[in-house]
């Protein structure tokens, strides 16, 4: 089953690599890992997402809890939560019709034109995965000319939370 | 004036926080990016407590501090310089992690302004040894030195115990600053547990009482958490049978009637067959080793398991559990103890006894048999005479193969910290420098070196740390002229096609230890063996390298092969119990 795991580790050097160690030492799968420091500057916060049969998502919690760097983490999968991820996504936009089609599309899907050039139009777009996927389905593939996604930050809903 | 904070370099400030550890030996090897701490301590040396041992090769300097924190319970510390002497302190490190021995690695760094730069002597210490490390800190500050020494001995020392690398760039030893060593130190990030929950111990003792066919299975946490004591108590309260793994041995005492023998791939048949067929498993500061369970689908296949354990990534690893249990072990089992005799229920006497009744039947199979009447030295005959004339009291190190097989299966421990092998990662080498480690810690007994012709070699370069330290370690090399452990599965399942395991071109070692300035023997008679052994360990000042000539061809049994289930082992064919289920022709 898919896992969104959040983990709150300490700011330190080498700490990333602890984390990104583990799962490659021990053969767990990552789909995505991001991590940036919280409002405590000395804490960082993770998300990370990853699938595995319950044996191995408990393995992976307690391997994570195990490492010293690592203060504490919450299965957010475990309760109801809220994932977003960011999409930059730059078109080829060299014919007045594609730019209007691109836009409205960008609306529907409430994305934001961010740059323009000649002849292309960047776009910024948040939601969940799934969103995003359809997102660059929607957009003809020949006119796509790079994509950036940032994988995936959760949140617990509600009370439930993640600090120290 | 005592309070008032003095102003030192890094290199003092190393040298001042190992004396306020208490340290009292390091083990080390000097170069580039660690001559300012050499220095440190050769200015320091009519003060401090702590004796330097020079070893002859990094690696070395990792297992003796390992076997010394094995035999002591404190930790070991190393200090080597930055690129070569780090990568050579990895396998001593990796042998450490994987039998979680606490110990200190000071590794010496290039300068920070140099890091990165591909500098002489410059590795990335902090991330070679990541994977085998419980933790491990680089210090860009000399400001942080002192606390983060603090923070690599609490580490290394508490939870789960493993060996904490410390890498220092040569210029942070050279800064200064006021040194000051925290009494105490907190780490919001690490935890380690100290009681078990109530409720699952309750839990766990209405288990234990209402079994009819019960096993104890302890491994080394028990000698890593001290619980000796404790589950000597919890064993005999309940009077049921024991076994223990590679790690656990002398945790329980060999000679007691409860314990079967060790378990595992080499464990004996009736301590096997109990797993197999118990119907209540407790174990305690075991792992359920790939080796102790033999294939994971046909182990215990009708018990309930309580499982002990300080480590929590431990429990359900490769076993479902059903009761588990995290905490330290002496903790656990003083608590178990007493909601066992504060319970309701008492033991079922009338199935332990038919229980017993079963265990001895298994035991008649005499699985540890050899052949008494051979003309050759039976290696198996070296440690039991090695075992009656040491009164089963001595500290035995080991290296890897048979002949550590041998010595678990022969030499019964009856005190925990006296059997020092390398369980986890099996590494050749390890014998001698750990009893370097353990004969400075007990100068005074008997220490002895367990080898074969293959493993000795590599790191034999020691014998030369024994004669500077005057450390009178007596080794027992049985030495079959082969890999033996190799040969052995070659043997069984490569259709004897003995490919390079034949140790060619083995040195004199009489004459090599004599060269190193020992005294060097070689037994050849099985008459021989016992006046040979009482004359080296009459020697009591003097390393002895004993080279015993024994059987080419001797196997280890009992044996599980690979993807077997632990009932489904292989007997000694030349047993007069054979055959017995023997799978393997
Ligand atoms: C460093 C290292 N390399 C290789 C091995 C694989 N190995 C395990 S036992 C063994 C043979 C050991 O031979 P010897 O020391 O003569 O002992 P014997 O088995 O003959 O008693 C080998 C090569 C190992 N355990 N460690």
């Amino acid at each position: 089953m898919r896992h969104t795991i959040s983990v709150l580790l300490e700011n330190e050097a080498g700490a990333l690599s602890r984390v990104a160690g583990l799962f490659s030492a021990r053969g767990y799968n990552i789909e995505s890992l991001t991590v940036a420091p919280t409002e405590d500057p000395s804490l960082s916060r993770m998300t990370i997402v990853t699938h595995g049969s319950d044996n191995v998502i408990e393995q992976i919690t307690k391997q994570l809890n195990k490492l010293v760097d690592v203060v504490k983490l919450l299965d957010l999968t475990e309760g109801a939560h809220i994932e977003r991820e960011l999409l930059l996504i730059k078109v080829n936009v060299n014919q007045v019709a594609v730019c209007d089609d691109l836009k409205r599309m960008t609306d529907i899907f409430r994305g934001r034109v961010i740059d323009v050039s000649d002849s292309c139009y960047t776009i910024e777009l948040t939601g969940t995965g799934d969103k995003l996927d359809a997102f660059i389905k929607a957009v003809n593939p020949k006119l796509i000319v790079e994509t950036v996604r940032s994988g995936v930050s959760g949140i617990a809903r509600g009370n439930r939370t993640l600090r120290t | 004036m005592a309070n008032e904070a003095e102003n030192l370099t890094g290199a003092e400030i190393v040298v001042r926080c190992l004396e306020e550890e208490g340290v009292e030996y390091l083990f080390g090897y000097p170069g580039g990016s660690v001559l300012h701490i050499y220095d440190a301590l050769f200015t320091r040396d009519h003060v401090n407590k702590i004796q330097h041992i020079l070893v002859r090769h990094e690696q070395a300097a990792t297992h003796a501090a390992d076997g010394y924190a094995r035999a002591t319970g404190k930790p070991g510390v190393v200090l080597v310089t930055s690129g070569p002497g780090a990568t050579n302190a990895v396998t001593g490190i990796a042998t450490a992690y994987m039998d979680s021995i606490p110990m200190v690695v000071l590794t010496g760094q290039v300068p920070t302004t140099l890091i990165g730069n591909d500098a002489f002597q410059e590795v990335d210490a902090v991330g070679i040894t990541r994977p085998c490390v419980k933790h491990n800190f680089l210090v860009n500050d000399v400001k942080d030195l002192a606390t983060t020494l603090k923070k690599a001995f609490y580490i290394a020392t508490t939870g789960r115990p493993g060996p904490v690398v410390v890498d220092i760039p040569k210029d942070v030893t050279a800064h200064k600053t006021t040194f000051e060593y925290p009494a105490t130190t907190e780490l919001r990030s690490y935890k380690p547990v100290q009681n078990g929950h109530p409720g699952q111990i309750r839990k766990a003792a209405d288990l234990i009482l209402s079994a009819k066919r019960p096993m104890i299975y302890t491994g080394g946490g028990v000698v890593l958490g001290d619980g000796s004591e404790e589950l000597i108590q919890f064993t005999q309260s309940l009077g049921y049978p024991i076994t223990q793994t590679l790690m656990g041995l002398g945790a329980y005492p060999a000679t007691n009637k409860q314990f079967i023998g060790m378990l595992g791939m080499h464990g004996t048949y009736e301590a096997n067959m109990a797993m197999h067929e118990c119907d209540v498993l407790v174990a305690i500061g075991a792992r359920f080793d790939d080796r102790v369970t033999g294939e994971v689908d046909k182990f215990c296949p009708n018990a309930k398991i309580i499982h002990i354990d300080i480590d929590p990534s431990s429990i359900s690893k490769n076993v479902r559990v059903d009761i588990p249990i995290v905490g330290n072990i002496k903790n656990v089992l003083q608590d178990l103890v007493k909601e066992v005799q504060n319970n309701t229920r008492t033991v079922d006497e009338a199935a332990l006894s038919k229980w017993w009744a079963q265990i001895h039947n298994w035991q008649e199979k005499n699985c540890l048999y050899y052949d008494h009447g051979s003309e050759l030295i039976k290696p198996q005959a070296v440690i039991e005479t090695l075992y009656e004339l040491t009164n089963g009291d001595a500290f035995i190190t080991s290296d890897v193969g048979q002949h550590q097989m041998w010595a678990a299966q022969f030499y019964k421990f009856d005190k925990p910290r006296r059997w020092i092998n390398s369980g986890g990662l099996g590494t050749m080498g390890f014998g001698l420098p750990s009893a370097i480690g353990v004969q400075l810690a007990y100068p005074d007994r008997p220490v002895f070196c367990i080898t074969g012709e293959a493993s000795i070699q590599m790191c034999i370069q020691e014998l030369s740390t024994c004669k500077q330290y005057d450390l009178p370690i007596k080794l027992i090399c049985l030495n079959n002229r082969y890999m033996g452990m190799v040969r052995q599965w070659q043997e069984m399942f490569y259709d004897k096609r003995y490919s390079h395991s034949y140790m060619d071109a083995l040195p004199d070692f009489v004459k090599l230890a004599d060269s190193y300035g020992h005294l060097g023997m070689q037994i050849t008679q099985p008459n021989q063996v016992e006046n040979a052994l009482k004359e080296a360990i009459a020697l009591k000042d003097r390393l002895v390298f004993m080279d015993f000539i024994t059987d080419p061809a001797e196997n280890v049994f009992p044996m599980v092969a690979a993807g077997k289930g632990q009932h489904e082992m292989v007997l000694s064919p030349l047993s007069p119990q054979m055959p017995v289920e023997r799978e393997l022709a």
